[in-house]
């Protein structure tokens, strides 16, 4: 089971409270944890990566075990703690980008 | 955000943030609750093919042969060509009969148009296609389709507005689009007459007279009395005919409301005064309005999509302020009163007036 920290406005857009709880089929990766996020609550394609070209959205940035992932390959391995659940994947709005 | 006119308990919004991007919103019991149309949870987000579907945020530009032009680039500021990028909604328009039918101006300007409800969405490629689309420019908000206004007597006539490249309609509901503005004299471009590159801020239409349009540009109040053919001046006695609002009585087609502000780098009323001005005569003759609005020290805006009326009689007018004030007339502007004071700034103003 692999845990998703989503910030508050992503939570009121999925109407969910709290961590998200996901199960991810193979390897554990930032896409795949996204991919299984979305098919769990449509309602947040488009606002973590860009509907077309898949990229992290400029003002979202992932952060998990006190690293900053915001930089690493989509498809590289998250941290085995994400991976067996005793951490939490946080996606995190970057202070600036607030602003409509 | 607007609600539909086939069905006053449809509303559609929209919201967008430099985080999460494009959010649309719908509502179908007048606003009470909220929710995205798009695929609902548990339902799967790609097709059986795996390709992602199209929700109800994404909007996609056309680029196929078929439809339009697989037309790449608009001019940035400079004039250098930059590739087209969807950034936000900046209006919807509900259709006057399908309530599931509802169209979205965009920037970087595009038409767009969803018949589910706002689930998926489509561009109308011709207006981008036509032609000029390749020399469009941004205005100082970006370069948007702000205005869309659907002809209530011919069902495949469609205009819209985009900043800063100007006027445009459709006659055959969106497949093939032309140019509307002759006749606008634009100062601050290279050719002041030029067939494309003026800053229109709004255009209104009065429901029975579909072929008279009123036009605030970024500089002239203008007025059209054959579908945009051809466009004159009627700023007449304004004190400055800059201004983003422009708006036409319910049940008087020549009387017609603005704003007036300024100067394009000063945008607030002149003399701290905020007056909305009334013309009787379809233009060229304006009376202030100022009984209940604030007559020294106002320093706000009123922007584009931020005035409208209901169908009372007398009829009602509303706008809204950058200082987050909403301001209403139940007499036609004859006097003013807020009616919500404390708002961030104010982006959209839409009346329904309900049985």
């Amino acid at each position: 089971m692999i845990r998703v920290l989503l910030p508050q406005p992503l939570r009121t857009l999925a109407r969910v409270e709290g961590e998200v709880e996901l199960e991810v089929e193979g390897a554990v990766t930032r896409d795949s944890v996204l991919d299984a996020l979305e098919r769990a609550y449509p309602a947040l394609c488009g606002t973590i990566r860009d509907h077309q070209t898949r990229e992290r959205r400029a003002f979202v940035r992932f952060f998990a075990c006190e690293q900053d992932l915001s930089h690493e390959p989509a498809d590289a391995p998250l941290p085995e703690a994400v991976a067996d659940g005793r951490e939490p994947f946080l996606v995190v709005g970057a202070i600036a980008g607030g602003r409509a | 955000m607007k609600g539909s006119p086939s069905d006053p308990d449809r509303v559609y919004a929209s919201q967008t943030s430099g985080w999460f991007g494009q959010i649309i919103q719908r509502s179908d019991d007048g606003g009470k609750t909220w929710f995205q149309p798009g695929t609902p949870p548990g339902e799967p987000t790609t097709t059986p093919e795996g390709m992602p579907k199209g929700e109800s945020n994404k909007f996609v530009y056309d680029t196929s042969e078929e439809t339009g032009a697989p037309l790449t680039t608009h001019q940035f500021y400079d004039g250098k060509p930059v590739p087209w990028e969807f950034k936000r909604v900046w209006h919807l328009e509900p259709s006057l009969d399908d309530p599931d039918t509802v169209y979205a101006g965009v920037e970087d300007a595009a038409l767009f148009r969803s018949t589910d409800g706002g689930r998926t969405w489509h561009e109308l490629s011709g207006l981008r296609g036509h032609g000029t689309g390749s020399q469009w420019q941004p205005g100082a908000g970006g370069m948007c389709l702000h205005t869309i206004i659907l002809d209530p007597s011919d069902r495949g006539r469609i205009y819209v507005a985009i900043s800063a490249a100007g006027a445009f309609r459709t006659d055959d509901g969106g497949k093939t689009w032309k140019p509307i503005n002759r006749g606008l004299h634009s100062q601050y471009i290279p050719d002041p007459t030029a067939e494309v590159g003026h800053c229109v801020h709004h255009v209104a239409m009065h429901p029975a007279r579909p072929e008279v349009l009123f036009m605030q540009k970024h500089w002239d109040v203008m007025r059209s009395d054959n579908g945009g053919e051809n466009w004159r001046e009627v700023s007449g006695d304004l004190p400055t005919d800059f201004g983003f609002v422009i708006d036409v009585h319910a049940h008087e087609p020549e009387t017609i409301y603005v704003v007036p502000i300024k100067s394009d780098a000063e945008h607030y009323p002149p003399d701290g005064k905020l007056r909305v001005y009334r013309s009787r005569t379809g233009g060229n003759e304006w009376e202030a309005l100022t009984n209940g609005l604030p007559q020294e020290n106002c320093y706000v805006n009123v922007l584009r999509d931020a005035m409208s009326v209901d169908t009372l009689d007398p009829c009602g007018v509303y706008f809204g302020t950058t200082g987050g004030q909403v301001y209403a007339s139940r007499d036609g502007g004859d006097s003013w009163h807020p009616i919500v004071r404390d708002l961030p700034a104010v982006l959209s103003v839409e009346a329904q007036a309900l049985p």
